[in-house]
């Protein structure tokens, strides 16, 4: 076993330590050090974006992510979502529009839309494709969920959630 | 599928990084974005005792423009290429070619220079660099050195880098004035690596024919493939449609036999690069004619 390393990370607003080996990927430590198992394991390769969480604001594939890279980092999972109980607007939207049925790839879907939203309030048909093009669903044939994004959209208009909307997420 | 073990060390300095890669040599593998070696260690295919991590040295992220090209750190990501107005500006061909690049959430991670000394033979990023006619930068244990694109690219996953050394930037010649440039590219879908991918130049001359053009293939051979005979044949011509399928007829003839795979056959892949290079050729001519300026 190579030395253990210590990385400190705020997850969900949440700061933790923790002495870690440097091969453990970032979904591990997420699920098994800090119990969020709401981000899923998929493909384990950075291919089918079950695992996708926000890094420093940035939607990335967790499993090819190694914990001790994100040492000093803000990230969130889906559990970091909704707010006071209730559920995110992109969450009812994919409820909504049926964006889901056995579920297992949405917290990836839902973390990849909010940062889309976040920095592109509107956005176009072919910018909701490209992001959605990097999340894998078995289920709905992603006519649903391209639904459930427009409305989304629409709803964190309405709502004015989208504060920091069009000044980008670097 | 879980990494093997490993040791990690994240350097702050390029002389620090250099100087580790020069004591663990063969060893030691550079982590940059972690787009394709994290997969690799994921799957044990590659075993590295240790990992040292250039993410934590800030001379690394740089985007800089200057009247002839744009210098980029090893360690950009590849989104913040994508969403610098000023490379979008100078040097379009920069930046169209990050939409073919895997998807968002892989380039909010992946790095350019770790595409490029991935050198892998579909990626879009080292065919960008040949067509550019880019230069390497490298940091090792003798010092600096620049290497010319064409030296860089050797075979399947290799480049001309010693072992101890570190990529620190690239420099991507500007296009000059009355230029145009595409990217084509078949893959099975779209953000995969390409079946075969084709990226190509047009300068034309006060006259309106063609004074320079670059071809460059991917995914067809072992390494970004010029096509140096077809471009000169195109020298002085007129563009148009016939000249273009002529010169496509020609690329081919660059190409030792591709890859057959489960994906294609060797013939499927050279009959792709045949037609996109004649699509590459007609788009960019169209985009140079309709430019006054370096694009």
């Amino acid at each position: 076993m190579a030395d253990l390393r210590k990385i400190r990370v705020t997850v969900n607003g949440e700061e933790h330590e923790a002495e870690i080996e440097p091969r453990l990927t970032l979904v591990d430590f997420l699920r098994g050090e800090l119990g969020l198992t709401g981000t899923h394991v998929g493909c384990e390769h950075g291919v089918c974006g079950a695992c996708t969480i926000l890094w420093n604001g940035r939607s990335v594939r967790s499993c090819i992510m190694l914990a001790v890279q994100a040492d000093g980092s803000e990230l969130k999972t889906i559990e970091g979502v909704s707010s006071d109980g209730s559920l995110h607007p992109i969450q009812k939207a994919f409820i909504e529009e049926h964006g889901l049925q056995c579920g297992f790839c949405t917290p990836g879907f839902v973390m990849s839309v909010s940062e889309l939203l976040e920095h592109s309030p509107d956005p176009s048909d072919d910018e909701i494709k490209d992001y959605l093009g990097g999340q894998i669903c078995r289920c709905t044939g992603y006519q649903t969920i391209f639904g459930a994004v427009k409305s989304a959209a629409r709803k964190v208009r309405e709502a004015g959630e989208s504060g920091a909307a069009g000044e980008g997420t670097d | 599928m879980k990494p093997p073990v490993f040791d990690y060390v994240a350097p702050t300095a390029v002389e620090e990084a250099v100087a580790l890669l020069g004591e663990h040599d063969f060893d030691a593998k550079i982590l940059a974005g972690g787009q394709s070696l994290m997969p690799l260690l994921n799957m044990r295919l590659a075993r590295p005792s240790i990992l040292i991590d250039v993410a934590r040295i800030p001379d690394l992220d740089f985007i800089r423009v200057d009247d002839s090209a744009v210098s980029i750190g090893a360690m950009t990501r590849q989104r913040t290429l994508e969403l610098s107005a000023e490379v979008r500006e100078r040097l379009g061909l920069l930046h169209d070619v990050m939409h073919f690049i895997a998807h968002p959430q892989n380039r909010n991670q992946g790095t350019v220079g770790g595409s490029l000394v991935h050198a892998d033979p579909a990626a879009e990023l080292p065919a960008v660099a040949a067509a550019l006619g880019a230069t390497f930068r490298t940091l090792g244990p003798d010092g600096e050195r620049d290497i010319a694109v064409d030296d860089f690219f050797v075979t399947y996953l290799t480049t001309s880098m010693e072992p101890a050394e570190l990529l620190t930037e690239i420099r991507f010649p500007l296009l000059p004035a009355r230029s145009g440039h595409s990217v084509q590219e078949v893959a099975r879908r779209h953000g995969d690596y390409a079946l075969a991918g084709v990226v190509a130049t047009v300068t034309l001359d006060d006259a309106g024919r063609i004074g320079d053009s670059r071809i460059v293939m991917f995914g067809v051979g072992d390494r970004p493939m010029r096509a140096v005979d077809a471009e000169q044949s195109l020298l002085g011509e007129t563009p148009g449609e016939p000249v273009f399928a002529a010169a496509a007829l020609k690329s081919i003839e660059a190409l030792d036999e591709p890859l057959s795979d489960v994906h294609a056959t060797a013939q499927y892949r050279t009959d792709l690069a045949r037609v996109l290079t004649r699509r590459a050729l007609t788009e960019a001519a169209v985009r140079a004619a309709g430019q006054g300026s370096a694009q």
